[in-house]
């Protein structure tokens, strides 16, 4: 085989063809859909849809008359990561924002706008989900992963135009699945609302996904695959197989937007909290731990403390984690040896998050006055210290009779807050301040004193969040259960309601400094990409320069 | 024309390369175990869903009215799953079956309680007082924070397809029969009319169905009327008056 | 039918745990994988701003 070049262009190759024809096929189902949706919303979203396929179709027609996606192999894909940044800052401002809306709307109802139906909280709650969820933290882990892997396999890419259909196609179904919510296109299934059709694209995104992936695993040029990697696979794969399960369904009509879930009640139950607790195990966990194994050290300049500890991990991890799903349906309907089975996994899941939380912790050894001066590795450890404590939390809360006070209130909301703002939050600022200087070839942040700030305003306003929710969860949960002296129950359900009224406050106000938080993040990495300073610090070597891909 | 790193060729070349493989393999089957083991059983033991007399599927309306209540979120802060906890079931009533929801697609059992839970709300209060709750909530419940949904009175409910929703709820399980499918629209203004002349052809599908119009307007079929029918069935389908739990067949 | 699956999850089930379990952490704490595991925990650390280009054949790359 001869030597293989190491500047192409793709010009209008297989690759581009298939991405070619699927985008056809979409503009095309869009434009029936728009002609014979039987429902009003899809109607309104077929437009959206072909909107979208149109831009996508001019933007390949564009590349491709202009020669076609340029690959160097002699170059890391960095533009790549940068979109992938800047679309992870965009989304996280964004999704904390409509949190912050709805938080103060349970506050204050009268934010519900009564004639539009969009602004109800039933229908902005899943936006802020998965904005914060799939959008933000989608975003940071394609971008990181697709980072990590080809700086841990010392190449470029793979896959021409592949990495960046993914990404594309990832933004469009984000937009797809939002703006489906707020015009009630929702299959109601908890971080699955997207209905059947969104649900189609996802899967051939992130197939593409998969595949550029493991296409750049097998061109690496170093014989071992990084532990990263590992977790990074782990969460594609089986976020891949959880979403095809959990979104089974039968559509009502071939251009309409309606569906109906594939199985009922208890299965149906049982199947999509499957899917709930290992969206938080796989998308949440497992995908971020691969970031925090290549991030920390990193950014310390110290291997793992333990690579084998790293191994023992991600296999009992990614083991472990998938049992833990009905320990959600606690004295429900569902058989109660299921609801052992997932209490005592969860249990068990303990040992393996706080296995890994040492390994990242210990990873500081020898370097702890880091702490102190670099704010960036304060934030990351901080958010490992957030992952041990959650993952402590959480295998209390699986426990049946601490569920059966903790279950339907608020403590669970606080629960996941602790994990979702401390850890991927924090984890993913961490990340994202490194990978900001890296990629733009600057000495530093533009301003070090406002990472600090961002770092203690977004602390304070976790500390709101979590504090006042286990208020509020416990004392809804025991008020749920007080009895009188006559053996009546204490209180109505209202009084619980207009009991939490102040703790409401307080978590929007938590969570208005946490967007604050990363507000000055999106300033200061604003200012940072614009400033001139462009020497290069100490872990960056300058490089040739950049060549659009 | 450059097709020696493409993806494709990649695929072909390396599709046994070993450790990517073990690795992705290993991954599959590590995470397949658990939901195979917690999962598939319940789909083939009997004891995962009692037996018990009066579950049907939804009218026309009814299902309707769910698609509206799955539409606007309400499961993001109402439960329908009554857990066996004593204060439950004083509050609520008794604990939820898993037949209770066996015709539900999806499932709406919920994860949060911000309002109370609506396994058993059918019955407890008026339609009258449905109308007002969901034109304003704090007209009858001064402290609720749940949101206003005045709207659902004004819009008129969209029903030429509903047979299709039946044949689809059919296609995944629930028993609509051709003559329900077939009659899916005409049932819906027949739900709504209480003096209507296939009373009992409704009523021999449907058995135990209230007809009446729900929204207190005759005039519109609006999703209001969907909406109330809906909230009005819900837990009202077992009679609990000669249900036995510690009978054999619902212990589990 | 579900007593049979439960005394065989109780079983063979566990048997097949304790397997697995020990499989992982026999790879993980295998002497001759130290040093394997030491390079690989170095790669974050030793990653250029370049990929490694071979100019000979693509099968020199470790698959």
């Amino acid at each position: 085989m001869q030597s293989p070049q190491t500047l192409t262009r793709s010009g209008l190759d297989f690759s581009t063809v298939i991405v070619l024809l699927i985008t056809v096929l979409g503009a095309l189902w869009a434009l029936f859909a728009a002609a014979f949706a039987p429902d009003a919303a899809m109607k309104g979203q077929s437009w959206l849809i072909l909107g979208g396929f149109l831009t996508g179709l001019l933007l390949l027609v564009g590349s491709v008359t202009s020669g076609g996606v340029e690959t160097d192999e002699r170059e890391y894909n960095e533009n790549l990561v940068k979109a992938g940044v800047i679309a992870s800052l965009f989304w996280a401002a964004a999704g904390l924002l409509v949190g912050v809306i709805i938080a103060f709307q349970l506050a204050f109802p009268i934010l519900n706008i009564e004639d539009w139906g969009f602004t109800s909280f039933g229908r902005l709650r899943p936006l802020h989900t998965s904005a914060v969820i799939f959008a933000f933290g989608g975003n940071v882990l394609i971008a990181t992963s697709f980072y990590v892997v080809q700086r841990t396999c010392r190449t470029r890419i793979a896959g021409g135009i592949w990495p960046w259909f993914v990404f594309w196609g990832y933004q469009f179904f984000i937009v797809m699945a939002a703006s489906g919510y707020l015009v009630g296109i929702t299959q109601s299934r908890e971080y699955a609302e997207p209905e059947w059709y969104a649900d189609i694209w996802l899967t051939l995104v992130w197939v593409a996904y998969l595949l550029v992936f493991l296409g750049t695993l097998w061109k690496r040029k170093e014989p071992h695959i990084y532990v990263a990697n590992w977790f990074y696979l782990a969460f594609i794969v089986t976020i891949a197989m959880l979403h095809i399960i959990n979104n089974l369904a039968v559509p009502v009509s071939f251009f309409g937007s309606h569906s109906y879930s594939l199985f009922s009640g208890v299965q149906d139950a049982l199947t999509q909290w499957w899917y709930g607790h290992n969206a938080v195990g796989f998308f949440l966990t497992a995908g971020f731990l691969g970031i925090m194994y290549y991030f920390i050290p990193k950014r310390v300049n110290r291997p793992v403390y333990s690579y084998r500890l790293s191994i023992i991990h991600f296999w009992s991890l990614i083991f472990i984690y998938i049992w833990a799903g009905p320990h959600h349906l606690h004295y429900t309907a569902l058989p109660e040896w299921a609801q052992t089975l997932g209490m005592a996994f969860s249990i068990m899941l303990w040992m393996p998050s706080w296995g890994g939380m040492i390994n990242g912790l210990m990873t500081l050894s020898g370097a702890w006055d880091k702490l102190r001066t670099d704010p960036v590795v304060r934030m990351l450890v901080i958010s490992v210290a957030f992952y041990g404590m959650s993952t402590f939390e959480g295998p209390v809360m699986s426990i049946r009779a601490v569920n059966a006070l903790s279950h339907y209130t608020d403590w669970t909301v606080g629960h996941v807050h602790s994990g979702a703002l401390g850890w991927v939050g924090f984890v993913s600022f961490g990340a994202l301040y490194c990978l900001v200087p890296w990629l733009w070839k600057k000495a530093g942040m533009y301003s070090k004193a406002l990472v600090d700030w961002h770092f203690w305003i977004a602390t304070f306003g976790i500390l709101l969040y979590i504090t006042s929710m286990w208020v509020a969860g416990i004392m809804q949960g025991l008020m749920w259960r007080a009895y009188n002296s006559l053996g009546f129950l204490e209180y109505s359900f209202v009084e619980t309601v207009e009991a939490m009224h102040i703790s409401y406050i307080i978590r929007a106000v938590g969570g208005l400094l946490y967007l604050a938080g990363a507000l000055i993040m999106i300033y200061n990495v604003y200012r940072t990409i614009r400033s001139d300073v462009t020497e290069a610090d100490e872990s960056v070597s300058p490089q040739p320069a950049q060549i659009p891909a | 024309m450059s097709k020696g790193k493409s993806l494709w060729s990649e695929l072909h070349k390396k599709l046994f390369e070993k450790n990517s493989l073990i690795l992705t393999v290993g991954i599959l089957v590590t995470v397949s175990i658990g939901g195979i083991v917690e999962i598939a059983p319940l789909f083939y033991l009997d004891s995962t869903i009692e037996e018990v007399d009066g579950m049907r599927p939804y009218t026309p309306l009814e299902q309707l009215g769910r698609d509206i209540y799955v539409r606007e979120g309400c499961y993001n802060c109402h439960s329908q799953m009554i857990r066996p906890l004593r204060d439950e079931v004083e509050r609520y009533g008794h604990y939820s079956l898993a037949a209770e929801s066996m015709y539900d697609h999806p499932f709406q059992w919920g994860s949060k309680r911000t309002g109370p839970d609506l396994a058993r709300v059918g019955a407890k209060y008026s339609d009258e007082w449905h109308r007002d709750h969901m034109r304003d909530p704090r007209s009858v419940v001064p402290e609720s924070i749940m949101p206003a949904y005045a709207f659902l009175e004004h819009s008129t409910l969209d029903y030429d397809n509903v047979a299709a929703n039946l044949r689809a709820l059919r296609a995944v399980g629930v028993p609509y029969s051709d003559e329900m499918i077939e009659m899916a629209v005409a049932d819906i203004t027949t739900q709504l009319d209480p003096y209507a002349s296939d009373y009992d052809g409704f009523l021999a599908r449907y058995p135990g169905a209230t007809l009446r119009d729900f929204d207190g307007n005759p005039g519109r079929v609006s999703e209001l009327d969907a909406m109330v029918a809906y909230l009005q069935v819900l837990g009202t389908m077992v009679d609990f008056s000669t249900y036995e739990a510690e009978a054999d067949q619902n212990l589990r | 039918m579900y007593s049979l699956l439960a005394s065989f999850a109780q079983t063979w089930g566990m048997l097949l745990f304790v397997a697995l379990f020990t499989g992982a952490l026999t790879y993980a704490l295998w002497p001759r994988n130290q040093q394997r595991f030491d390079e690989a925990a170095r790669l974050p650390l030793n990653d250029s701003d370049e990929p490694i280009i071979e100019s000979a054949s693509e099968d020199q790359a470790h698959v």
